[in-house]
């Protein structure tokens, strides 16, 4: 099992293109007048884009842990792809809303660097790395959620900013205890050398605060719903897609690697009370981000399923990444139906069907596929979750998803219902770069569900 | 691509062909027939030229290998009179549906697409692939009730998706439960079949029965899962409640003897007598809550409940210990109960949508001497009826006849009980039938009567094919009863294990 180690800057070429566009990106902005701004934004695209590539390559490489902190293995691989590939799709998202905008190139500078600490989130198997990354997935996420100074922007970036600090101090001296009672920080030394008893428990618990705050999971969830209506819609759209990526990957990579013991019970109380919790509040939401925030958050519940029986059945490490591929897609192309539409109320979709009969099918696609209808990806995410739960033994918590999921149709079918039905006043107009985006979205989700074979035999 | 792709799939791509040609509304239904008839004769073609037993037409590709669910389809002689039947009762629906004008590109997709998922479910010799199309199913349909239903359709939709979603899930538990209980693990139909899985552990194997069996019945519906599909049946257009009653419902009974009791077949043995009285409660309060009914598309919907009833004490008897020979019968009749029941319900649906056409009611006290105003219409109607009571010469007889002999004659004391109390819905049936000849045919003219007019050409089309097939059915079974009753033997033979 103890991979390979080496210092080898190419390990990092991914993350390294990546950082290369948005700083080149940064300059280009600085130097270019207002309207040639967008040059900055193809060049952010353009590194993650190269960047993605890069990752693609490295898939088929050897598990190796480089520069004593950065583990390459299925979980990276996949967090870089899906990471990459969804920041693109948010960077495409936010290309035409931004134009012309007076800090256009700060967006796509601060969306490529929350998506950079997403990354090494997902892929640290170092405490201290851990902390690194959840600041730099962080910060520039804070400044993006109040990017549109206006009164909801700058409380939800309050909102977020305040709690993000709060449990990132926690996950800090979550840190520092099990720094003290393990003897080192890296995932290694502390797999061997963590003695099991309550302290260890409190310092697991306050650093897994930190990520739960990322994941956006009970009861770090509550920014969610407020940055999600009050950030701007791509913004919104980026915060509850990326970090989350990276949130689940680096708590897998714990619970695999790091803790054995009743880390799995406790996962799964937090995951039943996520994905419930989730679903109650969506269903008397009648703001469509507010709706698609709580839903998020329920799929967060269903997410942690497998990060709860991390190590107990094989099935679980295909299970989370296929599945936080599929929701990132899945909930990146809902979204930029919202953005693509441009209007907030359930009753605003009012007669979408008719306006544009392609995103209305494209949001029933999106919507259905968050429910696990097949042959979206979201399903086949869903059944090798439900699969890696009863073999890991939480088969209660197998069939508390199942019911959380049936709920879930109700407030879905509730956006869906409207969208063909009559419309009362003039349908909304609606925007073509972020109706193709949402298109890409749902073509990828019944691509990834339908090739999900191909997909599957990859790690 | 093989045949059975080549059905499976052919509506669909006719559906895709709808909107790329941006074809009209009237072409659109034109389309929907043509791909139908075409899809109804290459199985037809598929029947005659299939020698069993044994799986026909096969085809198994790799889908996702690393759980081994596999695109595995293949025929055999209990899914191709199902998929036929569903062929048939989709070019019915298409050709009734020549009168449909509100939105009629996107009814005609939608069916299209439908066909594609109800023929793919049959067709299916993997569990995840069922799945698929299982839950599909569902929401094809929630969106031809909540769009083209009347009365509190959205309502009756949204009961609809949520009470058959709630029973997908938990079959899909049960399938996961199977998958992780198979050695080396697999969702191929086939292997699970020749290797059942938990074979030593009893109590999982009955915790898995029991899921696969709850999602089944809410589909099927039984007694107590039943109560979504009054409203849905009743809200439906009535081409939708044609294809809800005769290929959805068999999504439910086909799983039963398709999965259900040749997988687990130590489980079923044990708890057969609970899918016993299931089957007995269902028959007896489907018939009562029927003959209770003013709403003559609510009465149709709850004698789906009785006929069901039927079948789910078949299969549940075919598990009883006793003659082998009478269980066999028992499994036969339930095949022909699924195709019977959908030969004829599907027919008085559409009957049912012929009045409400003109009328816009289903209250059988406003109705009364319909004979005398619309006599094909009458006659029509009272074909279906006595077919649907099992009157002989009629494909229902032939069904009934089989069950009760079957269960009956298996020879234990509960079995005969079981049959006899089901034999009194027999009864309950013909009375309420012949209660609604009565009412809606005979005695006075009612309020809506002098709107009532006879069927045209195209309802007439659609709905007579139905009632010849059921009564060639009910006078030379043969061609049927000589492809299902291999299957029958096989699966007692696998529940014996």
């Amino acid at each position: 099992m103890n991979p390979m180690m080496r210092e080898n800057p190419a390990d990092l070429l991914p993350e390294l293109l990546t950082l290369f566009g948005a700083v080149l990106g940064l300059l280009t902005g600085m130097f270019v007048p207002r309207r040639r701004q967008w040059i900055a934004a193809l060049v952010c695209a353009a590194g993650v884009l190269a960047g993605l590539v890069a990752a693609a390559f490295a898939v088929s490489g050897p598990r190796v842990m480089t520069f004593d902190a950065f583990m390459l293995d299925p979980v990276t691989h996949v967090t870089r792809l899906t990471v990459l590939g969804s920041t693109l799709l948010v960077l495409a998202l936010g290309f035409a809303p931004m134009r012309g905008h007076r800090r256009e190139t700060e967006f796509h500078v601060l969306t490529v660097f929350t998506a950079l600490g997403t990354i090494a989130l997902g892929a640290a198997s170092d405490l201290l790395v851990l902390v690194a990354a959840y600041l730099l997935a962080s910060i520039p996420a804070y400044a993006l959620a109040g990017f549109g100074k206006d009164g909801k922007g700058a409380e939800s970036a309050l909102k977020y900013y305040l709690m993000g600090a709060l449990l990132g101090l926690f996950m800090l001296t979550g840190v520092t205890l099990l720094y003290g009672l393990g003897r080192g920080t890296s995932y290694e030394t502390l797999a061997l050398g963590l003695p099991s008893g309550p302290a260890v428990t409190v310092g697991v618990i306050l650093l897994v605060a930190g990520l739960l705050f990322k994941a956006g999971a009970v009861p770090a969830h509550f920014w969610v719903p407020d940055v999600t209506e009050g950030a701007p819609p791509v913004v919104a759209t980026l915060v509850t897609t990326v970090p989350k990526i990276g949130a689940f990957a680096a708590l897998f990579r714990l619970g695999a690697e790091v803790m054995p013991h009743s880390w799995a019970l406790t996962i799964a109380l937090i995951a039943a009370a996520t994905m419930t919790l989730g679903n109650l509040a969506a269903f008397g939401q009648d703001n469509v981000r507010r709706l698609l925030a709580y839903s998020t958050i329920s799929q967060a519940g269903y997410l942690l399923v497998p990060v709860a029986v991390a190590g107990r059945t094989d099935l679980a490490e295909p299970a989370l990444l296929y599945y936080v591929a599929a929701y990132a897609l899945t909930n990146l192309g809902a979204f930029a139906v919202v953005v693509a539409v441009g209007r907030d109320r359930i009753g605003d979709y009012r007669g979408l069907a008719r306006r544009s009969p392609l995103l209305a099918l494209s949001l029933v696609i999106c919507l259905l596929g968050l429910i696990g209808t097949p042959p979206t990806a979201v399903f086949v995410g869903k059944v090798l979750m439900l699969g890696a739960a009863v073999e890991g033994h939480y088969t209660w918590l197998a069939v508390v998803a199942a019911v959380n999921t049936v709920a879930s149709v109700f407030y879905y079918l509730r956006w869906i219902v409207p969208a063909y039905g009559r419309a009362e006043h003039e349908p909304p107009t609606v925007s073509r770069p972020a109706a193709l985006v949402a298109y890409t979205a749902t073509a990828l989700t019944l691509v990834l569900g339908i090739g999900s074979g191909i997909a599957l035999s990859l790690n | 691509m093989t045949v059975l792709s080549l059905v499976i799939f052919l509506p669909l791509a006719a559906a895709l062909a709808l909107y790329l040609l941006r074809l009209g509304d009237r072409a659109s239904v034109w389309t929907w027939i043509v791909a139908s008839a075409a899809d109804l004769a290459i199985v037809v073609a598929l029947w005659a030229r299939y020698d069993g037993p044994g799986i026909g037409y096969e085809t198994n590709a790799r889908w996702i290998p690393s759980v081994r669910a596999g695109y595995h389809l293949g025929v055999d002689g209990l899914s191709l009179p199902l998929l036929a039947l569903t062929t048939l009762l989709f070019l019915c629906c298409a050709v009734y549906s020549l009168r449909q004008a509100r939105r009629a590109r996107t009814f005609a997709a939608l069916f299209l697409f439908l066909e594609t998922v109800s023929l793919g479910l049959f067709a299916a010799l993997d569990l995840l692939l069922f799945f698929v199309f299982f839950d599909l199913s569902i929401v094809a349909m929630y969106f031809v009730i909540a769009g083209w239903g009347h009365g509190d359709r959205l309502r009756s939709a949204l009961r609809f998706f949520l009470y058959t979603f709630f029973g997908s899930l938990v079959l899909l538990l049960g399938f996961i439960g199977l998958y992780l209980g198979s050695s080396p693990k697999t969702f191929d139909m086939v292997e699970l079949t020749r290797n059942p899985p938990l074979a030593d552990s009893p109590g999982l194997a009955g915790l898995v029965l029991l899921a696969i069996v709850v999602g089944l019945a809410v589909k099927t519906p039984t007694v107590p899962f039943h109560t979504w599909l009054p409203p849905a049946h009743t809200d439906a257009p009535a081409a939708g409640s044609a294809i809800l009653a005769g290929v959805l419902l068999k999504m439910g009974t086909y799983g039963f003897v398709r999965i259900a009791m040749p997988m687990l077949p130590e489980a079923w043995r044990t708890y057969a007598w609970v899918i016993v009285i299931v089957g007995v409660v269902s028959v007896v309060y489907g018939a009562l809550v029927a003959l209770a009914q003013r709403d003559l598309k609510r009465l149709i919907a709850y004698t789906s409940v009785n006929h069901m009833g039927y079948i789910v004490l078949a299969v549940g008897a075919a598990g009883l210990a006793g003659d082998e020979a009478a269980r066999r019968l028992a499994v036969t009749g339930a095949v022909t109960q699924m195709v019977s029941h959908g030969l004829l319900t599907g027919a008085l649906f559409l009957l049912c949508g012929v009045l409400y056409e003109r009328t816009a009611s289903y209250d059988m006290d406003e109705y009364g001497g319909v004979a005398r105003v619309a006599p094909v219409f009458a006659g029509l109607l009272a074909v279906a009826s006595f077919g649907s009571l099992g009157l002989p010469g009629l494909s229902g007889f032939i069904a009934e006849f089989q069950i009760f002999t079957g269960v009956i004659g298996a020879g234990t004391t509960g079995a005969a009980i079981a049959g006899g109390i089901a034999v009194l819905g027999v009864l309950i049936t013909a009375a309420l039938f012949l209660r609604l000849l009565q009412r809606v045919l005979l005695g006075t003219p009612g309020t809506l009567t002098a709107r009532v007019t006879d069927v045209g050409a195209a309802e007439r089309a659609a709905i007579v094919p139905l009632l010849a097939l059921a009564l060639v059915i009910g006078v030379a079974p043969r061609f049927l009863l000589d492809l299902v009753e291999p299957v029958s033997s096989a699966v007692i033979a696998l529940v014996g294990r």
